[in-house]
C-alpha cells in the first residue's frame, strides 16, 4: 500500500506548487496591474497616510495636506476651491485626476528623486512624505482670467511666448475638488456623482480635453501658409462678396453679407484684419488642402503635445478634403477642430519670431525640506514659420486689434495682435466667441486663446464677446512683474 | 486498560526521554529509551510560541506605537495552552512525530493575531461611526482554541490504538451522516450567509460537516480494510477497467452518495468537493488502481457540468471566478474575490506589516479570506511560509501512513493528510482565484470553532498513528488487524495474499 501513498505524496505536493507558483504569480507578477485597477481603493488610501506634497503657483498653495484627526492622517485640501481645479485635479478616495493624478509619484513620496530624504526618513523615523509642485501658473493672471469669463462656458489660456509657461488656465463651468476630497464615502460619491452627471460637464477640463471649431482664428494659418509660400501682405488676392465653392452648388458668403476691399479683390493684409471669408477660402483653395494641412501640423495639429501633465484631445486637420471642403477648413469650419491650448500655441509661435515653444505646466519639483529638485527648461517645440512670415503676420494682426475685428482687445500704451472668430457649431445655436492674441506685439510678455462657449448665450462675435475676456487677461499679465 | 510495555528503541539523549517516560507512565527498560522526540517538539513549541508572541507584538507597536509586558504574559499563556497537547502527547504518544504539533500550533497563533487585528479594525471603525463596538471575535476563537486542545488531549486519550476505530466503522458512517443532517433540523440549525450547515448555541455556531468528514473517513477506511481483499480480487472488468462488485462497495458508495447529497443540497460546495476528493483518494490507496483515478476525474468533470448547469449559485461562482474583472467595477458576484486580490497584490513581496495594510476591506477577512489577510501585512514571504507549513503537516502525515503497520492506519493517515491538503488547495486556491471560491476554511487558521476543533482531531489521529508507526515491530500474536467477524461474515471467501 506504499506506493499508492507515495502518489498521493507527489500528488499533495502538485497541488502545493501550484499554490505557491500562484501566490508569487498574484503578489509580484500581477501586483503592479491589480494596484492600478480603478476599482482598487487601497493604493490611495495607503497614500492618506502620508503627508502629500503641495501644489503651487506662484506662492499660493492650491492643493495641500493637513493633518486630519480621522481614520486617515491626513486631509487633502483646496484653499482656492474652483479656481484651481482645472489644474490641480482632484484627489478622492478612489481616484484622481490632473496634476493629483499625473505628479502622483512624486507628490506621495514615491518617486525615485525623492530617495535621499526618503533614507534620511528611514534613520530619523519619520513618516515618508511627498515632494511639492510648483506650477507656471500666476495667481494674478488667473483670478483674473476666471473673473473676466465670469459663469459663461468657455475657456481661457494664456502663457508666456518666450518659454510655453502656462500662465493661467481657466475653464467654466469648474467644480470645487474638496468634497470629492472627502474621507466619508459617501460625500465624496455623492459629490462626484452630481458632477459627472451634470450636462455642463464642470469636470472637463476645455482648455486641453476639448475641441472646438477654431472659426476664424485659422486665418492666422492659412496667412501662415500664404506668407510662406511667397505671398506678401500687400497682396490683392480675390475676395468676391460670395464665392461658389468648387464642384459645389453651396455658395460661401462674407460675414454679415459684408464687402471685403473692392468686392473683387482686397490685400490679403486687409482681408486678415476684417476676417473676410471669401478671400481665405478661395486662398485655402489655390493653397491647396496639403499646404494648409503641413502647416496647421507644423504648428501642433494632428497631434497632442509631448510630456502635457493633463489629459489632452488631439486637435484635428481632416485628412483628405476635396475642393469645397478645403475652402472651408481654410476659415476654420468644415471638421477642422482645435483645443484652447492648441490656438494659444498657434499665436505664441507668432509672437516667439517663428519659435514654437513646448507648453509646460509645472515649473519646479521639491523636496519635502522645499529643497529644488528639479527645474523646468523651456524647449523649443519646431519653427511652424520664419521669423519674417512671424513679422508679417504680427503687423497684420496688431491692424485687426486697432482698427479690424479685434479693437475691443486694446489696451491703452500697449500694442496688441490678435485675431478674432466666430465659429459657427451647429444650424440655430449661437457661434462660439474666439479671440487669440499676444502682447505686446513688439516684446511680447503673453499669448492668449480665449474661446466663449455659443457666445455665452448672446448672438455676438468674437471680437464683441471674447476680446474683452482677452484684454483683461493680457493686461493683468503685463501689470505682472 | 492494561497494555503489555512496549519496547522502544535505542537512542543517545536520557534526559527528555526521562521526562517523557515519567509522562508516558512507561517504565524505562535498563539501556533502552525514546528517541528525544519530545524534547525536539517541545524545542520548536517555543519557536511557535515566540513567532505568535512576536507576530502579537508586531501587531501592538504598530497599533499604540509601544509595548506592555502584557503581551508576553498573553504569549506566554498561548504556549502554556498548547504545552498541555504537549504533555498529552508525551503521555499518550511519546514516539510521535515531533513536527506536527509545533507546526499546527504556529498556524493557529498566526490565526489568532490576524483574527485579533481584524478585531482592532473592526472596533476602530465602530468607533468612528459612533456604534456600538462588535464582540471580539478573537476571544471566541481563544475559547474555541482552548476546547480544541482539550479535544485534541481527549482524542489522543481515548484511542490509544487507532485500529479499534474500525471496528466502529458502520457506527462511524451512521453517525457521520447523521451529523451532516444535523443543521436541517429545526431550532438547532442556523443559516448563514445563505447556507444551512451550522448548528448555534449561545455565540458558538458549529459547522458538523467539519467533524462529519473525519467520522465519515474513518468508515470508509475501516470498510475498504475490510473488503479490501475482496475488492481486488473479486472484479469484472467493464469497459477495460477492472471494478469491483456492487455488493463489495455498495455500503461504501451509498454513505458517499448519501453524504455528497446532503452537502450538495445544503449548498456546501467545498465540502462535497473535499469528500469526494477524500473518498477517490482512499478508493485508490486501498485497491492500488490507478484507474479509480481516472474513474474520479470523470465523475468529477460530469459532477461539475451538472452542477454547474442545475445550480444557480454555482454558476455564479463560476462566473465571478472567470469574469472577476469585467466591466469597470467587480460585479456583485466577484466582489469579495477582487478585493481580496488587491488585498494579495497591496502586500507585495514582503507586506505592509501586521497592522499597517487595510485588509479589513477585504468581506469576511477572518474566516474565508483571511489568507488575503495575511498575504497582504506578511506579503508573498508570509504566504510561502504559510504554505510551506501546511505542506509539511500533509507530507508528516503521508510520512506516519508509510511508516504505519496497519492497513488502517495507512488509510486513515493517507485520508486525513490528502483531505488537509486538498482543504488548504481548494480554499487558498478559491481565495487566490486559482480555482471557483468555494466556501472553506483555512485549518487552524479561519476564525470559526468547528475548524479548528475538528482539524485538532485531525492531527491527534495523525500523532496516533505515527506513534504506531515509530514504535519497534510488535509481535505477530498482538491484536488481528480487524474485526474478524467481518471476515467471517463475508460472502466471498478469498485466498489471502500477504
Amino acid at each position: 500500500m506504499n506506493r499508492p501513498v507515495r502518489k498521493v505524496a507527489i500528488a499533495c505536493l502538485v497541488l502545493f506548487t501550484a499554490l505557491l507558483v500562484n501566490a508569487n504569480w498574484l503578489q509580484v507578477g500581477e501586483a503592479g496591474d491589480l494596484k492600478t485597477q480603478p476599482t482598487n481603493g487601497r493604493q490611495i488610501t495607503e497614500r492618506l497616510e502620508r503627508e502629500r506634497g503641495a501644489i503651487v503657483a506662484g506662492d499660493v498653495e492650491i492643493a495641500r495636506s493637513v493633518p486630519s484627526n480621522d481614520q486617515y492622517k491626513f486631509q487633502r485640501q483646496y484653499p482656492s476651491g474652483k479656481l484651481y481645479s482645472d489644474i490641480t485635479g482632484y484627489y478622492t478616495l478612489f481616484t484622481a485626476a490632473g496634476l493629483e493624478r499625473s505628479q502622483d509619484v512624486f507628490l506621495s513620496g514615491d518617486d525615485d528623486r525623492l530617495l535621499a530624504s526618503r533614507v534620511t526618513g528611514l534613520f530619523t523615523n519619520k513618516q515618508r512624505r511627498g515632494g511639492s509642485v510648483v506650477t507656471t501658473i500666476v495667481p494674478a493672471v488667473q483670478q483674473a482670467a476666471a473673473q473676466a469669463l465670469g459663469n459663461r462656458k468657455g475657456a481661457v489660456v494664456a502663457l508666456d511666448p518666450s518659454t510655453g509657461a502656462i500662465l493661467a488656465m481657466v475653464t467654466s463651468p469648474s467644480y470645487d475638488p474638496s468634497p470629492l476630497a472627502s474621507h466619508t464615502e459617501k460625500t465624496a460619491t455623492d459629490a462626484y456623482g452630481v458632477l459627472s452627471g451634470d450636462p455642463a460637464q464642470p469636470l472637463l477640463n476645455r482648455a486641453t480635453q476639448r475641441t472646438y471649431p477654431p472659426g476664424s482664428t485659422f486665418k492666422l494659418i492659412t496667412a501662415a501658409a500664404a506668407l510662406s509660400q511667397g505671398h506678401q501682405p500687400d497682396d490683392r488676392v480675390p475676395a468676391p462678396d460670395e464665392l461658389q465653392l468648387p464642384l459645389s452648388t453651396v455658395r460661401l458668403p462674407n460675414f454679415g453679407g459684408e464687402r471685403c476691399g473692392d468686392g473683387e479683390t482686397d490685400t490679403l493684409s486687409h482681408a486678415l484684419t476684417i476676417s473676410c471669408n471669401t478671400a481665405f477660402a478661395q486662398l485655402g483653395i489655390d493653397l491647396g488642402a496639403e499646404t494648409l494641412r503641413k502647416q496647421a501640423e507644423a504648428f501642433g495639429l494632428n497631434a497632442t503635445f509631448p510630456d502635457f501633465p493633463l489629459q489632452q484631445a488631439r486637435s484635428v486637420f481632416p485628412a483628405k478634403l476635396d475642393g469645397a471642403q478645403t475652402a472651408q477648413s481654410a476659415i476654420g469650419q468644415y471638421n477642422v477642430r482645435v483645443t484652447p491650448l492648441q490656438m494659444a500655441e498657434v499665436v505664441a509661435a507668432i509672437a516667439n519670431g517663428g519659435t514654437e515653444m513646448k507648453p509646460y505646466l509645472v515649473s519646479e519639483l521639491r523636496g519635502p525640506d522645499k529643497k529644488t529638485i528639479s527645474r523646468t527648461d523651456p524647449k523649443e517645440l519646431g519653427k511652424p514659420v520664419s521669423s519674417d512670415v512671424a513679422a508679417e503676420l504680427t503687423t497684420m494682426m496688431e491692424s485687426v486689434v486697432t482698427s479690424g475685428t479685434g479693437r475691443k482687445a486694446r489696451i491703452d500704451g500697449v500694442s496688441v495682435a490678435g485675431k478674432t472668430g466666430t465659429a459657427e457649431h451647429g444650424p440655430g445655436e449661437a457661434p462660439h466667441a474666439w479671440f487669440v492674441g499676444f502682447a505686446p506685439s513688439d516684446a511680447p510678455k503673453v499669448a492668449i486663446a480665449v474661446i466663449v462657449e455659443d457666445g455665452g448665450g448672446e448672438l455676438g462675435t468674437g471680437g464683441a464677446i471674447a476680446a474683452p475676456v482677452a484684454k483683461q487677461v493680457m493686461q493683468a499679465a503685463l501689470d505682472t512683474p | 486498560m492494561t497494555r503489555p510495555p512496549i519496547p522502544l528503541p535505542p537512542l543517545r539523549r536520557p534526559r527528555s526521554a526521562d521526562l517523557t517516560a515519567t509522562f508516558a507512565g512507561l517504565p524505562l527498560p535498563q539501556g533502552t529509551d525514546l528517541p528525544p522526540y519530545r524534547r525536539r517538539e517541545l524545542v520548536l513549541l517555543v519557536f511557535a510560541g515566540v513567532l505568535a508572541t512576536s507576530a502579537l507584538a508586531a501587531l501592538t507597536f504598530a497599533d499604540i506605537g509601544e509595548l506592555s509586558l502584557g503581551i508576553f504574559s498573553i504569549g506566554l499563556g498561548f504556549f502554556c495552552l498548547w504545552a498541555l497537547a504537549h504533555l498529552a502527547v508525551r503521555r499518550f504518544a511519546p514516539a510521535a512525530d515531533p513536527v506536527l504539533l509545533p507546526v499546527v500550533v504556529a498556524l493557529n497563533g498566526l490565526g489568532l493575531v490576524m483574527i485579533y487585528r481584524l478585531d482592532l479594525a473592526k472596533s476602530q471603525a465602530a468607533k468612528q461611526a459612533g456604534t456600538h463596538i462588535p464582540p471580539s471575535a478573537a476571544q471566541v476563537q481563544l475559547v474555541w482554541t482552548l476546547l480544541a486542545v482539550f479535544v485534541f488531549v481527549l482524542v489522543l486519550a481515548l484511542v490509544r490504538d487507532h485500529r479499534k476505530l474500525a471496528r466502529y466503522a458502520y457506527t462511524a458512517g451512521l453517525v457521520g451522516i447523521v451529523g451532516l443532517l444535523l443543521p436541517i433540523v429545526p431550532r438547532i440549525g442556523t443559516t448563514i450567509n445563505g447556507a444551512r450547515l451550522w448548528l448555534r448555541v449561545g455565540p458558538f455556531s458549529f459547522q458538523p460537516s467539519e467533524v462529519s468528514k473525519i467520522i465519515i473517513l474513518v468508515f470508509f477506511a475501516g470498510y475498504l480494510v475490510n473488503k479490501r481483499d475482496v475488492l481486488s480480487v473479486a472484479s469484472r472488468s467493464v469497459l477495460g477497467l477492472k471494478l469491483p462488485r456492487a455488493r463489495d462497495l455498495g455500503p461504501v458508495l451509498v454513505a458517499w452518495l448519501a453524504s455528497l447529497g446532503i452537502l450538495i443540497v445544503q449548498k456546501d460546495l467545498g465540502s462535497s468537493l473535499l469528500f469526494f476528493g477524500m473518498f477517490m483518494v482512499v478508493l485508490y490507496v486501498a485497491t492500488e488502481r490507478a484507474s479509480w483515478i481516472l474513474v474520479g476525474f470523470v465523475l468529477f468533470m460530469l459532477g461539475a457540468v451538472l452542477a454547474h448547469s442545475m445550480f444557480s449559485h454555482v454558476q455564479v461562482r463560476v462566473d465571478g471566478w472567470l469574469h472577476a474583472f469585467d466591466g469597470n467595477n467587480p460585479s456583485d458576484t466577484s466582489y469579495q474575490l477582487v478585493q481580496g486580490l488587491y488585498g494579495f497584490a497591496a502586500g507585495g513581496l514582503t507586506g505592509t506589516g501586521l497592522g499597517e495594510g487595510h485588509p479589513q476591506k477585504v468581506p469576511f477577512a477572518n474566516t474565508d479570506f483571511i489568507m488575503a489577510s495575511l498575504g497582504e501585512e506578511l506579503g508573498l514571504t508570509g504566504v510561502m511560509a504559510i504554505l510551506t507549513l501546511y505542506a509539511l503537516i500533509v507530507l508528516r502525515g503521508l510520512r506516519a501512513a508509510l511508516g504505519a503497520k496497519d492497513p488502517f492506519g495507512k488509510l486513515l493517515a493517507t485520508g486525513l493528510s490528502f483531505t488537509l491538503a486538498l482543504q488548504v488547495f481548494v480554499q487558498v486556491g478559491g481565495v487566490m482565484r486559482l480555482i471557483p471560491l468555494t466556501g472553506l476554511t483555512l485549518p487552524f487558521v479561519s476564525y470559526g470553532g468547528s475548524s479548528i476543533v475538528a482539524n485538532a482531531a485531525i492531527i491527534a489521529l495523525l500523532l496516533r498513528v505515527s506513534d504506531s508507526a515509530r514504535r519497534a515491530p510488535e509481535p505477530a500474536s498482538d491484536a488481528p488487524l480487524f474485526d474478524p467477524g467481518a471476515v467471517a461474515d463475508s460472502p466471498t471467501q478469498v485466498v489471502k495474499t500477504t
